[in-house]
């Protein structure tokens, strides 16, 4: 057992567990930050997806020693109000089915478009190709950051 | 065809209203009750306890909306569909709609249930019923206030108007209309009047889910509440003998490890602790049967398609029509073929979990899950405890895809909990979640054609399966009806591994095995295929009345798909393939377009035409429909579950594929204009996908598949 400060949206959180837990179930577990979600526990399916100093990582592979003070943003930190452009085109496209995979694919998304800004929809299918949607909301997911990316061009 | 009979109920005996406090008029109303047209109404008002209502409409003195729904959404978007259809009868402007999630009843947990595909069709009058009460109520108390009559008022957008042109909001009028008699007759508004539905509405829940709030099962905690994990038998027919959990115990945060039945939980501080807790354990298992092996279930399902009897099991007869041997006698040619799928695990996005405080005054239960009544009930029964004393509440749903009908993990979360005697929250790991069992049934088909004179003389279909069979509703599916002289075999293989409905429940491969089937017989009669499924219909016994499909309007879905797609006029290079199936009561036909890159198959777009009747959101229906169809693709291409020793060789995404979206299809979606009452959406698109890939690729690459998946190990998967 350890005790870490984890810089987690703006804040520092103190948490007591063990060196070995992933950092998805501190956030679930141990800080009430349960939008980063479960799905396969072994970086297959993307639903785990936060930042780490801005960059697109799998939670469920992170464990909490492994963080040190490197800034984490979950989907509950991604904007003040829901109005990150990429929750803004997941919103006016309506993208969830079931809903369960979207946070990790809205994180995934916006550290992408980070990167990359002026992505190509090759470019896209292939950033988000660690993602998986059961649901199969594929060609919502695809359009939605279509349209973040534009409006991110024409924002900045 | 089968048509809804029109839904008679008396209004008064499901609605209720009351006045409130602050002043608004609450309607209630039992959805259950309203749209199972076959459950007893009670007949007095007065008689009713307010308990049996479960859904409401609430109007503020500002007239502001709210429509409280029970039912959870499982990713269907009935939670914005139902509302809809309240809505657009009581005559509200939908942005002064609020959309709320139902206080579930504590006493009436058994009234709840989950929405399917099929929940719109059996909706679709009831909720109008009751949203045009309402307003029926709220335009009586204008005419009085006004002294007016009521043929002289009309309502639009949350106002009473008459003749005149005074108007009243229906905030302003709540307090009289709560005072009157609910009425029994009502109109329905006419399809051309509608306002809300047949409009792209968004999912109600939309921001919540982009901003990630709690909404889902695995999301819900109440304090103090531990978390538990369990290890069940790791193959099919294993029972446990002992265990050492020594080690486990020792990890700080592992509270208990306990045995029930054949399984062991580990009780610990976390989800993580409990996973470790897992891993530290050595288990010994036995078994008195033999494992089973995919090989040898293979064999006897041949066995068995080929007349063969398996531990007393046999072919049996489903629907017989004419007289077969002697049409298969006098035929020019006969074509027969074998498909073959796979057991699938559903794997829903969130994993199954359930949550249980076993008190000695109560039982709570909170989860995902799509049957709660049976839940329930069965939790009551195993723990020895009156179905009164079990409140059930749902969450909304990471996925469904009929394993979430299933109860298994309320009944291990339950078991623990009374164990325990605290409040715990049951979390299967991913491999536990595909592992775990109640799979889409195994099956093999046989279809054997006898063709003369360029037509289909004789028809026949054989099923071998391990778990569900074709019932005698989908005997008479499409080209029951259409073949003079067909027939339909079943046989039902026993076996360890438990199988449960997969969406689509059948007709999921039966769709991709007979589809398939009708593009190898075209090309054997050298006609286009689309051609012979025209013809086929055009044949079609309208006198037969046990038919399940309309030819009319499979017909018209047809047309509509081979104009859309350019049939046979695609670009060089891009191959079509043509599925049509009806399932669910809606009529679908597909083309999916194929290219070959470094010698493998890649599905470029699929046209998608469907009649569902009325498209009460257009905005949420196209996103099922694309959803539908690659997930059918996905699952053809990909699923795969193969068993050793009675144990599943696959257990995680590293080793189970999922379609990921540089593997998706562009989908183009289109209706049929219908004035016909809403049929289910969720299911139909899936079972016709597989088999316009299949024909797609048989024309790209002279490949035939017959199996599934078709991709195994990186290659085509031929049989
Ligand atoms: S839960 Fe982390 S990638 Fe699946
Ligand atoms: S919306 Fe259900 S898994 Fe993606």
């Amino acid at each position: 057992m350890g005790v870490f400060k984890l810089r987690i949206n703006n804040k520092i959180h103190t948490v007591d567990v063990d060196d070995s837990t992933p950092l998805l179930w501190v956030l679930r577990d141990s800080l009430d930050l349960v939008g980063t979600k479960y799905g396969c526990g072994i970086g297959q399916c993307g639903a785990c997806t936060v930042h780490l100093n801005g960059y697109a990582t799998r939670s469920c592979l992170l464990t909490v020693a492994m963080v040190g003070d490197s800034a984490i943003t979950t989907i509950e930190g991604l904007s003040e109000n829901n109005n990150h452009p990429v929750q803004e085109a997941w919103n006016k496209l309506d993208v969830a089915q079931c809903g369960y995979c979207q946070a990790g694919q809205i994180m995934t998304a916006s550290a992408f478009l980070e990167q990359n800004k002026n992505p190509s929809s090759e470019d896209v299918r292939m950033a988000m190709h660690g993602n998986i949607c059961r649901c199969a909301a594929y060609n919502r997911i695809e359009e939605a950051v279509v349209s973040a990316a534009e409006k991110m061009k024409s924002n900045s | 065809m089968h048509t809804n009979k029109k839904n008679n109920v008396d209004r008064r005996s499901f609605m209720k209203t009351s006045l409130l406090a602050s002043g608004g008029i609450l309607f209630g109303f039992n959805l259950i009750k309203a749209v199972n047209p076959e459950s007893l109404l009670t007949d007095a008002v007065s008689n009713l306890n307010y308990q049996d209502f479960n859904a409401f409409i609430k109007i503020a003195l500002n007239g502001k909306v709210t429509i409280f729904s029970p039912n959870p959404e499982i990713g269907q978007g009935v939670k914005t569909s139902m509302p809809m259809l309240i809505a657009e009868e009581l005559d509200v402007a939908w942005k002064d709609v609020t959309v709320a999630q139902g206080k579930l009843d504590t006493k009436n947990y058994t009234r709840q249930v989950a929405g399917g595909s099929q929940s719109i069709r059996f909706a679709w009058l009831p909720l109008r019923q009751t949203g045009a009460t309402a307003r029926a109520m709220l335009v009586q108390a204008a005419a009085t206030k006004w002294g007016v009559s009521i043929a002289s008022c009309q309502t639009k957008n949350g106002f009473v108007i008459h003749s005149s042109g005074k108007k009243i909001g229906y905030g302003d009028l709540v307090v009289e209309a709560a005072k009157l008699e609910i009425p029994t007759n009502v109109t329905l508004k006419k399809t051309k009047d509608f306002n809300i539905i047949g409009q792209d509405i968004k999912n109600v829940d939309s921001s919540k889910i982009t901003e990630g709030k709690p909404l889902f099962g695995i999301d819900f905690k109440t304090p103090g509440m531990l978390y538990t994990s369990v290890i069940r038998p790791p193959a099919f027919g294993q029972k446990l003998l002992n265990f050492e959990s020594a080690e486990a115990k020792k990890i700080k945060g592992v509270i208990d490890v306990i045995r029930f039945g054949d399984k062991i939980a580990v009780i610990g501080e976390s989800t993580w602790l409990c996973f470790l807790g897992k891993k530290a354990i050595t288990a010994n298992w036995s078994s008195n049967s033999t494992l089973e092996n995919t090989e040898k279930q293979d064999e006897d399902l041949i066995t068995l398609l080929e007349g063969g009897s398996i531990k007393g099991v046999k072919l049996k007869t489903v629907r017989m029509d004419g007289d077969l041997e002697t049409a298969f006698s006098k035929v020019d040619r006969v074509i027969e073929r074998t498909y073959e799928a796979p057991f699938l695990p559903h794997n829903t996005m969130e994993p199954m979990n359930f949550y249980a405080n076993v008190t000695a005054d109560k039982i709570h239960l909170v989860g995902p899950i799509q049957t709660p009544e049976g839940s329930a009930n069965r939790v009551a029964k195993l723990l020895k405890r009156s179905p009164d004393e079990v409140l059930l509440e749902m969450t909304r749903m990471g996925g469904g895809f009929g394993r979430r009908l299933k109860n298994d993990f309320v009944l291990e979360v339950a078991e623990i909990s009374s164990i325990i005697q605290k409040p715990v929250k049951l979390i299967f790991s991913r491999e536990d979640d595909m592992t775990a069992g109640f799979y889409r049934p195994k099956v093999k088909y046989r279809f054997k054609a006898g063709l003369k004179n360029g037509k289909i003389a004789a028809y026949h279909i054989k099923e071998a399966a391990i778990g569900g069979n074709i019932n005698k509703s989908r005997a008479n599916f499409f080209p029951a009806g259409s073949v003079k002289n067909y027939k339909v075999e079943v046989a039902k293989l026993r076996s360890k591994v438990t199988t449960m409905a997969w969406r689509a429940p059948i007709s999921n491969f039966l769709g991709c095995a007979e589809q398939t089937f009708l593009d190898e017989v075209s090309e054997e009669l050298k006609i286009d295929p689309i051609q012979l499924r025209i013809d086929l219909l055009n044949a079609a016994d309208s006198s037969d009345n046990r038919m399940e499909y309309s030819p009319k309007r499979m017909l018209e879905v047809i047309k509509m798909v081979k104009e859309k797609s350019n049939w046979r006029n695609a670009p060089k290079g891009t191959f079509q393939g043509f599925s049509a199936y009806y399932s669910h009561n809606t009529h679908v036909a597909e083309i999916a377009e194929v290219v070959v890159k470094e010698g493998m198959p890649v599905v470029t777009k699929v046209y998608c035409v469907v009649d569902c009747g009325i498209v009460v959101n257009p905005l949420g229906a196209k996103n099922q429909m694309q959803g539908g169809v690659i997930d059918g693709i996905g699952h053809a291409m990909y699923g795969d579950l193969d068993l050793k020793n009675g144990t599943p060789q696959s257990s995680n995404y590293d080793r189970y594929r999922l379609i990921r979206m540089s593997e998706t299809p562009q989908v183009e979606t289109y209706f049929i204009d219908s004035d016909e009452a809403p049929t289910g959406l969720g299911e139909p698109t899936l079972p016709p996908a597989a088999a316009a890939v299949a024909n797609a690729i048989k024309a790209a690459m002279g490949i035939r598949l017959r199996k599934q998946p078709f991709i195994k190990n990186w290659e085509l998967n031929i049989s």
